[in-house]
């Protein structure tokens, strides 16, 4: 068994009521211009549970992450087919406010990317586009969001210090709290740690296991250890396309499908 | 070992070549600082700043032109900047994957190299003509004319180079388009977008030919924005080429003010976009 196998094998298993679908993927293709990336994608996402994103570089896993808040919406050349169910109403849908969207399903990025304001100013900013708080309320939710992120007690008495000042890792946690201050109901994850040394990165994996009690987690990720430790459900992706999908003990125990043996035993990728 | 050895020897010469490339072109910078140094230096007095052009053979100041030049520029740099940055924006920001975006950058390629003096004929044609008469506003005008395109340049140019994560990240959030640009670009980019602001500032601030035809100049002290109005390139165009060893004498140091202006202002805007360290 490999050690990501042993490490999903050790992980308690996740309650065995069946949870809530927060977002249904069906039929889904990707472009970019006439690059087809992701091709009929179809995936369940469960509400207070981490569904880990796994596989080769260049398989489609951000890309299909960035269907979930429509962030590729920024690019004109790039487009979504399909249809992506969120609470049942189809995001991809021309009606679709992105802007709410976004503001119900947040996301994380690779590279920690603070806003060049002061780490107040970071958290507020979010906070301030959708609610007009006084400023004892402002305060409490940029509080609540940093000591929800583990980083209140680093930064509680330099809240007007950049952002930009801070460690990667504490810039990886700042983004991560100023994605929860507007409480969304989905926090997309692409390869948060990546970029982290490995004590901010079980850091942050300690923290995405405390807000699956609130959040529906979609984490990619490239480290398939990773992926075994933090996640209930996993997807293997290769090529665009979804191999398998199945509980993380599962998936790294008895995979059903060759590939995605090949793959979590390290054969390629 | 012989190649070693060649590559040495060709890697000298080329050096050598650069160093003195580099000390020829110094040596002439020096040399202008070093003269307008010496000729303006002696006639820069309390009375240069607080007197008018005087008539030839009389005692007199600068007070006129610098005054005349600091409205002029600043009228043309608030005609302008504007203008500059919601183009740039436009073409960084709405319409970067447009082609249109591609052919205004071109024209505005164009229109940064254009002379000076075309500038100046063209506003001639457009502004000084139907009015009638020279005036200070069809002279700012023709500086802002020469302030779009630089600033448009430089407000592309730094907003371009805002990292895409970090527009991603504002979006993410649930941003509006506006609020990503205003609260987020813009604030990356400030000090870039400033340093163009100052660049142009440096730019207009020597020029010459557009004014001849627009502002004209003015031997008096005026404010009035439909008249005529003095400026120190216009001054010490008129005074250099004069036969009065006095006139001579102030259009030095009207050169010398001019480019220490400039200087300072080309050092103010290095050291605002110098990377900032992070505090």
């Amino acid at each position: 068994m490999t050690s990501a196998a042993i490490a999903a094998a050790d992980r308690p298993a996740a309650d065995t009521a069946d949870p809530a679908e927060k977002i249904r993927i069906r039929g889904l293709d990707f472009y970019y211009g006439d690059a087809k990336a992701l091709r009929g994608i179809g995936l369940s996402l469960h509400q207070n549970r981490v569904t880990a994103i796994i596989g080769p570089s260049g398989c489609g896993k951000s890309t299909l992450l960035r269907v979930l808040n429509r962030i590729y919406d920024l690019y004109p050349n790039q487009r979504a087919e399909g249809e992506v169910l969120l609470d049942g109403e189809n995001i991809l849908s021309a009606r679709q406010d992105v802007n709410l969207l976004r503001a119900r399903v947040g996301m994380v990025f690779q590279k920690p990317t603070p806003f060049p304001m002061s780490i107040y100013e970071n958290i507020a900013f979010g906070i301030r586009l959708y609610d007009r708080l006084p400023r004892s309320g402002l305060d409490e939710r940029v509080e609540s969001a940093l000591r929800r992120a583990a980083l209140w007690d680093e930064v509680k008495d330099k809240l007007g210090a950049n952002g930009l000042s801070l460690s990667g890792g504490q810039q990886q946690r700042l983004c991560i709290a100023r994605t929860i201050a507007v409480h969304p109901e989905v926090i997309l994850l692409d390869e948060p740690c990546s970029a982290l040394d490995p004590i901010s990165t079980a850091r942050i994996e300690e923290l995405i296991d405390e807000l699956k009690d609130d959040y529906t987690i979609v984490i990619v990720t490239h480290n398939m250890q990773q992926a075994a430790r933090v996640s209930d459900f996993a997807a293997f992706m290769y090529l665009g396309e979804l191999i398998e999908v199945d509980l993380t003990s599962k998936v790294f125990t008895a995979p059903r499908d060759r590939r995605t043996q090949d793959y979590i035993t390290g054969r390629f990728g | 070992m012989d190649l070693y050895a060649a590559r040495r020897r060709r890697n000298r010469i080329a050096q050598g070549l650069s160093v003195g490339a580099t000390l020829f072109g110094l040596g002439w910078l020096v040399l202008i600082l070093a003269v307008l140094l010496w000729e303006g230096l002696s006639g820069l007095s309390l009375a240069v700043f607080t007197q008018m052009t005087p008539p030839p053979g009389s005692a007199g100041g600068l007070l006129n032109p610098i005054m005349g030049s600091l409205i002029l520029t600043g009228l043309a740099v608030l005609i302008g900047t504007p203008l500059g940055i919601l183009a740039g924006t436009h073409m960084a920001e709405y319409g970067r994957y447009d082609r249109l975006t591609s052919v205004i950058r071109f024209i505005n390629d164009i229109l940064l190299s254009a002379p000076s003096i075309v500038v100046g004929l063209f506003i001639y044609e457009v502004m000084v003509a139907p009015m009638g008469h020279f005036s200070a506003l069809a002279g700012a005008v023709a500086l802002a004319v020469i302030v779009v395109p630089v600033v448009v340049r430089t407000t592309e140019d730094m907003l371009v180079l805002v990292p895409k994560e970090l527009r991603e990240a504002a979006a993410a959030l649930g941003t509006p388009r506006a609020v990503v640009i205003i609260r987020i670009a813009y604030r990356a980019a400030r000090a870039g977008m400033l340093t163009g602001v100052l660049l142009a500032v440096a730019r207009i601030s020597g020029e010459t030919a557009p004014l001849l035809f627009t502002s004209l100049n003015n031997q008096f002290w005026s404010l009035d924005l439909n008249a005529p109005m003095a400026s120190l390139p216009a001054v010490i165009f008129q005074f250099a080429l004069s036969p009065y060893a006095d006139w001579q004498k102030l259009a030095w140091t009207g050169a010398l003010i001019i480019t220490f202006a400039v200087l300072a202002l080309s050092i103010v805007a290095r050291t605002l976009a110098a990377p900032r360290k992070s505090s």
